[in-house]
């Protein structure tokens, strides 16, 4: 890759939010959605997004993902605005992959397709393309299941494909929208695992999104935790818990300290 | 298990059908003017099949039928693409549109006589006009339905206009396609019998108002058998279709 100059000790910002603010316009009166959000997020950083509903998290990852125009403030990524005007900027969206809620697989392709689908979006030759979708489905944990419809597949299966089409193109940045949302508690925890790993060999930064405390403190290197009406920063807490975690960790003291503080954090917004 | 009853029942229901006829045209003594016997009506289909210009009238049948329905697959498909991708143009032209679908085509058929002739071409038109809207009309709801997510998903991969019609819009648009076309080959075998009816001097539609002239009605019995059979496989040709064009639908799925 690009990396060869060497790295500075103290890790550049690789997304920068300055003030950004959304506010919806409904048949009456302005809403607004979010407000003064500011932050900086290093180059290969796990930041988490956590609130409970109606804080704006979802808003603020489709804000940075390029698909929602923030009605005030800019985002920056590796020093460049994602927005030029009303247009967005191509190589900005080129470092950024998306993994929404749903997996939102195409029904029409086969698994290999829709991984391989933002390649062949930039001209990338069919064999090139199936060999990459062969290897990112071991990286997944899908390998045999390259020629399946999607609706062959479970529900976790499906998201981890989902998650393979976003790391297709090598993004640097990776924005997860409540990811595992909709799977069962037993195949959580096991993608929260997969993900730390994928991360890991990966290097990318990652964005997650999630209302869940305990994935937030096993994922994150800092949790964003965001208060509602109008969505706004709360706390940012920085989780210093070694690398690779494993499933256990969550029964360690500290583990537990982190979680209780945003428990009655969370608690004392309602 | 009511896959296997199906194969069974069937024809087992058309079996009884017929018999029904059959008695009750022996009970009542019904004359065979107005209703004849399944039998009469078997032989009758036989003899036509035996007479060499049966086969010249089916063949302009198929040929006004296959190729008015092919017209308006293509300019179906064409107009219905153009519409769904371009609101504006569909908010403009649909008055226009809602008008002509509610006009009774039929009623147009003397005149495409008079711009088109008697021959096979004013039935091709006809053909092509009536298979045309729901077609079309299909075709644009599908590319309209697209999902949220999978417009999310174009989107964020920051996908061209056409790499999203081509990926995304048209094949979500397949299955209603499909559906539109299956009502359009029905459509487009009344388009071109009826226009046989009303002007012409061949096809099978002309056969069967010619046959009623000469009071053969058994004959004329024999042709809407033709009529029936014909229509049938053009059906099934099209339903077909679908586990080729669509095998990862839900609805391909069931049926393994």
């Amino acid at each position: 890759m690009a990396e060869d100059t060497p790295q500075p000790v103290e890790k550049p910002a690789k997304i920068r939010l300055t003030d950004i603010a959304q506010r919806y316009k409904t048949r009456d009166i302005d809403v607004l959605a979010l407000t003064d959000v500011n932050l900086e997020i290093a180059q290969g950083e796990f930041l988490v997004l956590l609130g409970p509903s109606g804080c704006g998290k979802t808003t603020l990852l489709r804000i940075i993902a390029g698909l929602l125009r923030s009605t005030g403030g800019s985002v920056e990524v590796s020093g460049q605005q994602l927005w030029n005007g009303r247009e967005r900027n191509d190589a900005v969206m080129q470092e950024l992959g998306v993994v929404f809620q749903d997996a939102n697989l195409f029904p029409w392709m086969t698994i290999e397709d829709n991984i391989a689908l933002p390649l062949k979006l930039r001209g990338v030759p069919k064999a090139e393309r199936r060999r990459r979708a062969g290897e990112l489905c071991e990286l997944v944990g899908i390998k045999g299941f390259e020629k399946r419809w999607p609706r062959e597949l479970s529900g976790g299966m499906r998201q981890r494909a989902a998650i393979a089409r976003a790391l297709s193109c090598k993004p640097q940045i990776l924005l997860m929208d409540e990811p595992f949302g909709a799977l069962d508690a037993m195949t959580r925890d096991q993608m929260n695992l997969e993900l730390q790993r994928i991360w890991i060999e990966s290097g990318c930064t990652v964005i997650l999104v999630t209302h869940s405390i305990r994935e937030a403190v096993f994922l994150a290197d800092r949790v964003l935790l965001l208060s509602p009406r109008p969505g706004r920063m709360d706390t940012l807490t920085s989780i210093d818990i070694e690398r690779p975690r494993s499933i256990y960790v969550q029964s360690t003291p500290e583990f537990q300290k982190h979680e209780l503080e945003l428990r009655q954090r969370l608690d004392s917004f309602a | 298990m009511s896959r296997h009853t199906a194969w069974i029942a069937t024809p087992l229901l058309l079996a009884a059908l017929v018999l029904i006829w059959d008695l009750y045209v022996r009970v009542f003594e019904v004359s065979p003017f107005i209703l004849p016997s399944p039998l009469e009506v078997w032989d009758a289909t036989v003899l036509l099949l035996s007479q060499p210009r049966t086969y010249g009238h089916i063949w302009v049948t198929l040929f006004e039928t296959v190729a008015g329905f092919i017209i308006a697959v293509v300019v179906g498909i064409g107009f219905g693409a153009l519409l769904g991708k371009i609101p504006w143009l569909e908010r403009t032209l649909n008055p226009l549109i809602v008008g002509l679908q509610v006009m009774p085509k039929v009623a147009l058929i003397p005149l495409f006589i008079v711009w088109f002739g008697f021959g096979m071409t004013s039935k091709v038109v006809l053909a092509a006009v009536i298979a045309f809207f729901p077609i079309m009309t299909n075709t644009i709801l599908g590319i309209k339905s697209v999902e949220r997510g999978h417009r999310d998903v174009m989107q964020s991969l920051n996908a061209s206009a056409w790499a999203t019609f081509r990926d995304v819009e048209l094949p979500n648009a397949l299955p209603f396609i499909l559906t539109g076309m299956e009502v359009g080959i029905v459509l487009a075998t009344i388009g071109a019998i009826v226009g046989e009816y009303l002007g012409g001097s061949q096809g099978l539609g002309y056969m069967a108002v010619a046959t009623l002239n000469a009071f053969d009605v058994k004959a004329m019995f024999g042709v809407i058998m033709l009529l029936t059979a014909l229509g049938l496989i053009l059906y099934f040709l099209v339903v077909m279709l679908r586990r080729y064009v669509t095998p990862w639908h839900e609805s391909v799925a069931g049926q393994h």
